[in-house]
C-alpha cells in the first residue's frame, strides 16, 4: 500500500546569474514516500507546468548516486538530512506529513546562481585541469602488477576518488571551502605509484587554483566529513596539508 | 624567497602560521598555568616563583617578545581569515543547521578570539604594567582579586579560553597534518581534557586568591 504526504515547499527561484532572487511557497500534495526528492520536484514542476508557471530549475543527471551532477540545501542540510545521500538518492519517506522543506541552492562565492537551485560548479572543473591529472605516454596497457601497490593502500586512494564533484563540501561549510574536494583529488593520485612524479606540483597548483577562485579557508569544522554524501575522510585534507607543506618547503616545484 | 611568501601566503600556509602559533600559546598556558597553581603552596612560594622567573633577565625580555610576535600572527592572520571566510558565502542560507561536525568551541572560534584578546589587555594592565615597588605580586593579585566582579569576570573568561582550546589543540594538528586513524581519537580526546584543565586550572586562581586573601 503505497502511502502518500502533503508537504510545504520554500523554494529559492532566481531568475539568472546576478538576479535578485527570493524564497517562494509551493504544495506539493499526494507525494508517494517511494519517490525520490528529485521525483517529487518533478511532480510539483508538473503541476507548474500545467498552470503555466516557470517549472523549478534544478541540476540532475544519472539519478543513481553517481555522477555528482544533483544537489540542493535542504533545511540547512546538503542533499537533506540523511547522511551518505545524494539529493537524487533521498526517498520521501525519510519526510513527514506536513513537513515545511526550505530548498536552497548549495551557496558559495565561486557557485554562481545560474538559475534557481542550478549553481555553475565549474571552478571545481578548473582546480582538476590545474593538476587533477597523471601525465602518461599513450601506448599499449602495461602488464598488470608492473607497479606494485599495496592492498591497503589501494584502499586508501579508492575511497578518495569516491568523490563525485558535486560540491555538497563547500555547501556544507561554513567557510565555502573546497578542502575536502581538494584533499581528496590529490590524495587518490599521490597515494599510488602513477601520481607521484607530479606530486609536488600538483599539490601547489590545485591549492593555488582553489585559492584564487574564491573559496574559503579550512577551520576544521568538519562539516564537510558529515554532509559527504560518498563519506569522504576529513585524514584526505590532512594528507592534502603534508602533501602542500612537502611540495611547499621541500620540493623543486614552485 | 618568493616561493617561501607564496607558501606562507596560500590558505594551507595562512592555517600553518594559526596552527603552529596556537601551538605555541597552548605550551605558554602549561607553563603559565603550573606556575600560577604554586600559590597553593603558600604566598611565599608565589612570590619566590615569580622573583625567579623575572631575575632571569634578559631571555626572558627575549621570549616576552617571541611570545608579542607569535601573538600578532595569531591574531592578525586570524582576523584575516575571518573576514575571507565570511567573504566566501556572500549569500547567506536562510536556515543553517550542523550536520553534526561543528561544535561549539569550533563555531565561536573568531569570537571568543576576540574575547581573549581583549582580556589579554586587561590582564597586562592588572599585573605585569603595574608599579611593583613596596609590595609583592602575591599582594598585587590577592588586592584584585578581592573584588567579586573582577573574580567573576576573570573565571568567565577562561572558559572562554577553554572553548578555543577545546577546538585549537586537535585543529592544529589536523593542520600541521598530524591525523592519523590511530590517534585521532586521542587526540580529540586530549583536546577536550586539555580544555576542562586550562578551564578549571585558570577559572579556579581567581576564586582560591579571593578566599585565601
Amino acid at each position: 500500500m503505497t502511502q502518500t504526504i502533503n508537504l510545504t515547499l520554500k523554494v529559492w527561484r532566481q531568475g539568472g546569474p546576478g538576479v535578485k532572487g527570493r524564497l517562494d511557497t509551493y504544495h506539493a500534495e499526494n507525494i508517494s514516500t517511494d519517490m525520490s526528492f528529485l521525483e517529487m520536484l518533478d511532480v510539483v514542476n508538473e503541476s507548474l507546468t500545467l498552470d503555466g508557471k516557470e517549472p523549478i530549475a534544478f541540476d540532475y543527471d544519472c539519478r543513481e548516486g553517481i555522477c555528482g551532477q544533483c544537489g540542493a540545501v535542504v533545511n540547512g542540510r546538503a542533499h537533506g538530512p540523511e547522511k551518505g545521500t545524494t539529493l537524487c538518492q533521498l526517498h520521501m519517506r525519510h519526510f513527514s506529513n506536513g513537513d515545511i522543506l526550505v530548498i536552497e541552492p548549495f551557496r558559495a562565492r565561486a557557485f554562481r546562481v545560474v538559475k534557481d537551485l542550478v549553481v555553475d560548479r565549474s571552478p571545481l572543473d578548473r582546480i582538476i585541469q590545474a593538476g587533477g591529472y597523471i601525465s602518461v605516454n599513450a601506448g599499449g596497457a602495461p602488464d598488470a602488477n608492473a607497479a606494485p601497490v599495496p592492498q591497503e593502500t589501494a584502499e586508501l586512494a579508492m575511497d578518495a576518488a569516491a568523490c563525485i564533484g558535486c560540491g555538497a563540501c563547500v555547501a556544507s561549510c561554513p567557510n565555502a571551502s573546497a578542502m575536502l574536494f581538494v584533499g581528496a583529488k590529490v590524495s587518490h593520485l599521490t597515494l599510488l605509484p602513477q601520481g607521484k612524479p607530479e606530486a609536488a606540483r600538483r599539490a601547489l597548483s590545485m591549492v593555488d587554483t582553489m585559492d584564487t577562485l574564491g573559496f574559503g579557508n579550512c577551520s576544521n569544522e568538519r562539516e564537510c566529513e558529515a554532509e559527504c554524501p560518498k563519506e569522504i575522510s576529513i585524514t584526505n585534507i590532512a594528507r592534502l596539508n603534508r602533501e602542500f607543506m612537502k611540495a611547499g618547503f621541500f620540493s623543486n616545484a614552485r | 624567497m618568493n616561493w617561501l611568501v607564496k607558501t606562507f601566503s596560500s590558505s594551507i600556509g595562512k592555517k600553518l602560521m594559526m596552527a603552529v602559533t596556537g601551538l605555541c600559546f597552548i605550551g605558554f598556558l602549561m607553563v603559565h598555568l603550573a606556575g600560577n597553581l604554586t600559590v597553593t603552596a603558600g604566598g611565599e612560594v608565589f612570590n619566590a616563583y615569580a622573583a625567579k622567573l623575572h631575575s632571569l633577565g634578559a631571555p626572558l625580555l627575549v621570549m616576552e617578545f617571541v611570545l608579542l610576535a607569535l601573538a600578532v600572527v595569531h591574531v592578525i592572520t586570524g582576523l584575516y581569515l575571518f573576514y575571507r571566510n565570511v567573504m566566501a558565502r556572500p549569500q547567506r542560507y536562510a536556515v543553517n543547521r550542523n550536520a553534526g561536525g561543528r561544535t561549539l568551541g569550533s563555531a565561536t572560534m573568531p569570537y571568543t578570539g576576540v574575547v581573549i584578546l581583549a582580556f589579554l589587555v586587561i590582564h597586562l594592565t592588572n599585573f605585569t604594567f603595574v608599579d611593583k615597588t613596596g609590595t609583592t605580586i602575591f599582594q598585587i593579585v590577592s588586592n584584585a582579586f578581592q573584588n567579586p566582579v573582577t573574580v567573576l569576570f576573570y573565571t568567565l573568561v577562561m572558559v572562554v579560553v577553554a572553548l578555543h582550546v577545546s577546538h585549537g589543540l586537535w585543529s592544529a594538528l589536523q593542520t600541521i597534518g598530524a591525523n592519523h586513524p590511530k590517534y585521532m581519537p586521542v587526540v580529540m580526546a586530549a583536546s577536550l581534557i586539555f580544555a576542562v584543565v586550562v578551564g578549571i586550572g585558570f577559572g579556579f586562581l581567581p576564586i582560591y586568591f579571593s578566599l585565601i586573601a
